[in-house]
């Protein structure tokens, strides 16, 4: 196998390259960014940084280009090499780089005590080093030589100073071949051979080296170059050689270069004896160079497919990329096609920005990439600024209007209020930015200062809501009226509404959403004409949000138990003849068929088990995660087949039915048809939110039941599980490394028993209690639950207690017939099971319990047999009260 | 016993069993319903300007609360409690024009903890309890810029943040701290400014104390806020020989599970986690109940991903003792052995095989 060998890409490297060099000492850093990007692009996996040029302030420009690397997330999601001869440059680098990067290069150079200060460092940093083959006697040439200083080196840093030895890589030096001197001919040779050596001798040490010298003597030849390196690189990885400086996309496959070519080079580059006796290797070379002089070079570039696209396309997608390049040509062509230059702010450049918002919000950009858009868009706005001043025949430039912007003391979040700026400036308003943790003296204070006519406040963290409110109450107390603007993460309409509104009644407060709603709200607010209407909307709508609020508060004004049995669902008894089940006690389903339940598959929520959040099927389609899910669709398939044919699991259930009538919250379950032997009873918990007058019925799920003393009904109970055979599938995939297949499999599994508890329920419908014989098979109602009947699981929202599954596991024999068991906290296992009761009556519906009052917990307590402890204990989460 | 024994001691019990750290301690404070004559007492009563909510600065001026809160979190169980001095630097206390005090809020800090710890050891030897110095996160960022139309700008210097850090850290080490909890992280170049500075003390003289890395992942991307992902962290950092690496704040246990599963598999040290208590409400609290943290974690437990537990914001001692309760008698995560190999890292990881 041929070993796998890393480029460093060298366009970033002012010794290597002109261009860069020349960008760097004029300050162009956009187009040196460009360089970085294109090297990463064109698949370099690592970029090599040198700033080592006479003229230039080499630590500074370091600083300067690493700190910006840091804000292009194409660029810096691959590793650097900061590479400097001077300690100072490498240092300065260091301390810019979040990652963990390569320091090229340290050496005994100055000693060993210099050399032993610097690997320390580089450790403390949290760096891989490259060690040159250099020491106080100077450069190592022969192979001896760069054997014998890599391996002191390699000793001083693994036995004394604690460096893993994986971190070290060598360079033992590539020099110029073929320059005519004959001491000159072996070093490629040198090299090779001293590779060969290091790799074997100091364990999990790497070699690297700069490619580009070694062909130093046909500078102005690239294809020869080309050759040389190649040929080179052939025999040098072959040696061991791990890494290499060399320009990523312009290496020749050795395969490919011309065959005289090639075997003339080989014998330059092997120090081979010499074929011409006229002649020598060199000679030959040299000879020949002319003839290959002047082919095309055939450097693979960045990825340009998106330039054929539509302009709005383009801009679309450098705002998304932060791709500044050519944003000022399709800017102007978009102005051209345009009616007004502002236009194509309000069109094309406003759509890319709501196509960064959405991939932002989910989740499939992060926060430097959208610094990055913004970016793009100010170039553009920028760039479309003269037009829209010239349109104004030489009026001086008028703002729409000045907005403060802060994000409030405590907090530090400000990419969504830096958006928000952006977009505002770009829609002509001046916006002061006063940045982050400003307090509201200083908000204040400058607000005053500036005359703004709106402040805007942003946070991200909880506690910035309470500060909100103060800013709010101190610009009523200072006497502001001027509209505020609440935004961020954890901000909300109804916290804005209930909380930060009611503190600053002499001005309006307005809740934005998102950075796509500001320029809509801020004009709106500073119209003449809309803004009393407008302010007068906002004021209304939030009166209403508070309304809501305070009702939401008073129906936690409570019933008690008694008045919430009062008002308890009531069916018509006298009107309605319950079904009888086709049997009663229970029937046991073993290894029931995977197909059947497969096409009874919910698949919604596996695609959110995978956090893509979206309805299936149109999340296939979804413009952002449609990808993901469509991957992720088509692999889950392909297993359920597998999963299907090679029987992975197992499905077991079993279904029961018994005569139960209710008495008041509980169903009394009997044995038989006598109704005299009760068998169980199975209790249920009331809501007891305060429904008033008029209002909803207070339910139970006893309500669906008739009571004693009125018609024989019947209750239903099932337990299914696909679990069987899931976690050794699970754990058969994780110990191969296949994390994603193990948790495939049980997302699968999972789903499968949902399935199952679905095609059972149908089946119990259609068949087994029979009360629904002609329903139409037909998923999408299955899922919105639109057919007759309930199937209720404890321990969720309409009967919160878990421990109601003893019960129901009992009188099924749940556990001898499916092989389902319940842990001590009523868990069921196999993970992947669903258990729960059947309801038949037609007015039967899913609810939440909601909180419940001491009255109903004490008389719990007593219809379970605990005591009041236990039943708090069980109850914890529904409790409307402290317990002690 | 000495720190040297105790550190031996924490390490010998995280073979064991998994770990209890405490919970938050913000909506502890907030529940206490402090005024600013609290925060300020009598020592800083003419101090210019506000300093409620400058809950570090209680250290000096509520120092019975401090240590009621350590007691209430080693009574529900904790093992290990954190110093309350999550924001004691020169630079997070410049907001309140609280820098010259930085040293003192450490070093007291550090010894309420200390005092609370050593008298729960002695009531209950077989449980011993540990102090985790608190270093937070700073509110200037090193890999960020701080003005958005100048990507390269920065508002402080690595070696200012690495001062900063280096006087937390010695005045946490004086004061009797067992380790360093360089917690919520959002940008891992603080972090390693942090590491710097701590591994340089050991030229000092100062013996060594095992570092405690927690980041923090932001939100659904699935990185931090400087934009690395888990494994791009993990090997960031690895270099500080971390005792434990992990993440919390930000997301609750469902959202950071994945996160924490994936340091489980690269880590080759003990993994922690302690997430909020779920997200945050439009009303801006926690709803998450003590047993459905609980719940959850003991998910996380029960499947070997993880060594420590603990709560970030919202949670309660209640939330610490379910927790507590819910994974007593779990065997702890196995440390895996992973290949050597150079492993780098840009904002994704790099790995030569």
């Amino acid at each position: 196998m041929r070993p796998t060998f890393v480029n460093v890409g060298e366009r970033t490297n002012v010794t290597g390259s002109a261009k860069f060099r020349k960008l760097v000492a004029e300050g162009d850093y956009p187009a040196a960014l460009s360089v970085a990007r294109q090297q990463v692009d064109a698949g370099a996996s690592i970029i090599d940084i040198n700033m080592d040029e006479g003229l230039l302030d080499s630590q500074k420009a370091m600083t300067t280009f690493l700190n910006l690397i840091a804000a292009e997330p194409d660029i810096a999601r691959v590793p650097v090499m900061i590479d400097s001869s001077k300690w100072e440059v490498i240092e300065a680098g260091l301390q810019c780089v979040q990652g963990k990067s390569i320091v090229n290069s340290i050496s005994m150079k100055e000693g060993e005590d210099t050399f032993r200060k610097h690997a320390r460092a580089c450790l403390r940093y949290g760096a891989a080093v490259v060690v040159m083959a250099f020491d106080e006697q100077g450069q190592a040439d022969t192979a001896a030589r760069k054997i014998e200083i890599c391996s002191r080196a390699y000793k001083i840093l693994v036995d004394e100073v604690g460096f893993p030895p994986e971190d070290i890589i060598f360079d033992p030096n590539i020099f110029a071949v073929a320059t005519g001197i004959e001491e000159h001919d072996n070093y490629a040779v040198d090299f090779i051979e001293a590779t060969r050596v290091i790799k074997q001798a100091l364990p999990y040490a790497r070699v690297s080296g700069g490619v580009s010298n070694v062909s130093f003597s046909f500078r102005g030849n690239e294809p020869v170059r080309r050759a040389i390196h190649g040929v080179f690189l052939y025999h040098a990885i072959a040696a061991g050689m791990d890494m290499g400086i060399v320009n990523a996309g312009d290496l020749p496959v050795y395969d490919d270069i011309p065959l005289e070519l090639r075997d003339a080079v080989e014998d330059v580059i092997l120090n081979r004896s010499q074929r011409d006796p006229k002649l020598t290797n060199t000679e030959r070379l040299v000879e020949l160079a002319p003839k290959y002089k002047g082919g095309k070079s055939e450097a693979k570039g960045p990825d340009r497919a998106w330039r054929k696209a539509p302009v709005a396309a383009r801009l679309s997608h450098a705002l998304v990329h932060g791709l500044t390049d050519f944003i000022e040509v399709d800017t102007e062509e978009a102005r051209q096609a345009a009616e007004r230059p502002l236009h194509v702010i309000e069109g094309p450049l406003m759509d890319g920005m709501n196509v960064v918002g959405d991939l932002f919000g989910a989740g499939k950009m992060f926060l430097p990439q959208v610094v990055k858009s913004a970016r793009v868009m100010k170039q553009a706005v920028a760039y479309l600024m003269p037009y829209m001043e010239a349109e104004k025949a030489g009026k001086p430039r008028e703002n729409a209007g000045c907005i403060l912007m802060a994000t409030v003391k405590g907090d530090v979040h400000d990419i969504g209020k830096n958006i928000v700026g952006v977009v505002l400036q770009c829609n002509n308003y001046e916006v002061i930015d006063l940045g982050v943790m400003v307090p509201a003296d200083r908000i204040l204070d400058e607000a005053k200062a500036h005359n703004v006519d709106i402040i805007g406040l942003s946070g991200l963290i909880t506690p910035s809501l309470d500060e909100m409110v103060y800013v709010a109450a101190e610009m009523e107390r200072r006497g502001f009226t001027i509209p505020l603007l609440i935004g961020g993460a954890t901000t909300s309409k109804t916290h804005t509404a209930v909380k930060i509104e009611p503190a600053y009644k002499a001005g309006s407060t307005t809740y934005v959403l998102d950075a796509s709603r500001a320029v809509g709200v801020v004009s709106g607010l500073l119209s003449k004409v809309d803004r009393d209407r407008l302010q007068a909307e906002t004021r209304a709508d939030y009166v209403k949000v508070r309304e809501q609020f305070a009702r939401g508060q008073s129906n936690r004004a409570r019933a008690t138990l008694t008045e919430a049995r009062a008002n308890g669902f009531k069916a018509d008894w006298t009107a309605y003849e319950p079904p009888k089940p086709s049997f009663t006690g229970t029937r046991t389903f073993v290894s029931y068929d995977l197909a059947e339940l497969v096409s009874h598959i919910d698949w919604t929520p596996f695609f959110a088990s995978w956090e893509l959040f979206g309805r299936f099927p149109q999340i296939l389609e979804d413009d952002v995660v449609g990808k993901a899910a469509t991957d992720l669709y088509r692999d889950a398939l392909v297993m359920l087949d597998k999963i299907v044919a090679e029987k992975w699991f197992e499905a077991r259930g079993v279904v029961g039915f018994w005569p139960a009538q209710a008495q008041g919250d509980d169903v009394v379950v009997y044995a038989d048809e006598t109704r005299t032997t009760e068998l169980t009873r199975l209790h249920s918990l009331r809501q007891q939110m305060s429904k008033g007058e008029g209002g909803r019925a207070n339910v139970a799920l006893s309500d669906f039941i008739a009571p004693v003393g009125s018609k024989p009904d019947w209750i239903g109970g099932f337990a299914v599980t696909a679990g069987h055979g899931e976690q050794a599938i699970a754990k058969k995939f994780k110990d191969a490394g296949d994390d994603y297949s193990a948790i495939l499999a049980a997302a699968l599994a999972d789903r499968l028993a949902e399935a199952f508890a679905e095609a059972m329920h149908r089946k119990v419908r259609t068949e087994l209690w029979g009360y629904a014989p002609d329903e139409a098979f037909d998923l999408a109602q299955m899922i919105g639950e639109g057919y007759r009947g309930i199937r209720p699981a404890a321990g969720y929202p309409a009967q919160p207690d878990h421990t109601e599954k003893a019960e129901l596991f009992r009188i099924l024999d749940a556990t001898n017939a499916t092989g389902m068991e319940l842990t001590e906290s009523f868990a069921m296992n196999p993970p992947s099971s669903v258990s729960g009761l059947y309801f038949a009556h037609p007015e039967a519906h899913y609810f939440g319990v909601g909180r419940i009052e001491k009255d109903q917990v004490a008389d719990y307590a007593r219809r379970k047999g605990w005591d009041l402890k236990t039943a708090e204990r069980w109850l914890a989460p529904i409790l409307n009260y402290q317990t002690v | 016993m000495t720190r040297q024994e105790r550190i031996a001691k924490l390490k010998a019990i995280s073979k064991e069993r998994v770990l209890i750290l405490d919970g938050a301690w913000g909506v502890m404070f907030q529940r206490a319903g402090l005024t600013e004559e609290d925060y300020r007492g009598e020592r800083f009563a003419d101090h210019v300007g506000q300093l409620k909510g400058n809950n570090d600065i209680l250290c000096l001026t509520r120092p019975d609360l401090v240590a009621d809160l350590h007691d209430q979190y080693f009574a529900a169980g904790a093992d290990i409690s954190e110093t309350n001095t999550f924001s004691g630097t020169t630079i997070a206390q410049a907001d309140y024009d609280m820098g010259g005090v930085v040293y003192d809020i450490n070093f007291q800090g550090a010894k309420i903890a200390r005092e609370a710890a050593d008298r729960w050891t002695e009531k209950e030897p077989h449980k011993p309890r540990f102090v985790a110095g608190s270093v937070g996160p700073l509110n200037k960022m090193l890999s960020m810029s701080s003005d958005v139309n100048d990507p390269g700008a920065r508002s402080v210097t690595f070696e200012e943040v690495y001062k900063a850090y280096r006087q937390q850290m010695i005045a946490l080490y004086d004061g009797g701290v067992d380790l360093y909890l360089v917690e919520t992280i959002t940008d891992t170049l603080n972090c390693k400014a942090a590491i710097k500075a701590i591994m340089d003390l050991e030229d000092e003289g100062y013996e060594p104390l095992p570092i405690w890395i927690s980041g923090t992942i932001t939100d659904r991307s699935g990185r931090t806020l400087s934009g690395q992902t888990a494994e791009a962290f993990w090997n960031s950092v690895k270099h500080a020989k971390p005792f434990a690496i992990g993440f919390n704040c930000a997301l609750g246990a469902e959202l950071m599970r994945p996160h924490i599963a994936e340091l489980s598999r690269v880590a080759d040290t003990l993994v922690s986690a302690y997430p909020n208590a779920g997200l945050p409400n439009a009303m801006g609290q926690y709803d998450e109940q003590p047993h459905e943290t609980a719940h959850e974690l003991h998910e996380w437990a029960e499947h070997g991903l993880i060594n420590i537990l603990g709560g970030c914001c919202g949670t309660t001692p209640d939330h610490i003792a379910h927790v507590a309760r819910a994974v007593a008698g779990v065997k702890p995560r196995q440390i895996p052995e992973r290949p050597k190999a150079m492993r780098l890292a840009g904002l994704e990881p790099f790995e030569m095989a």
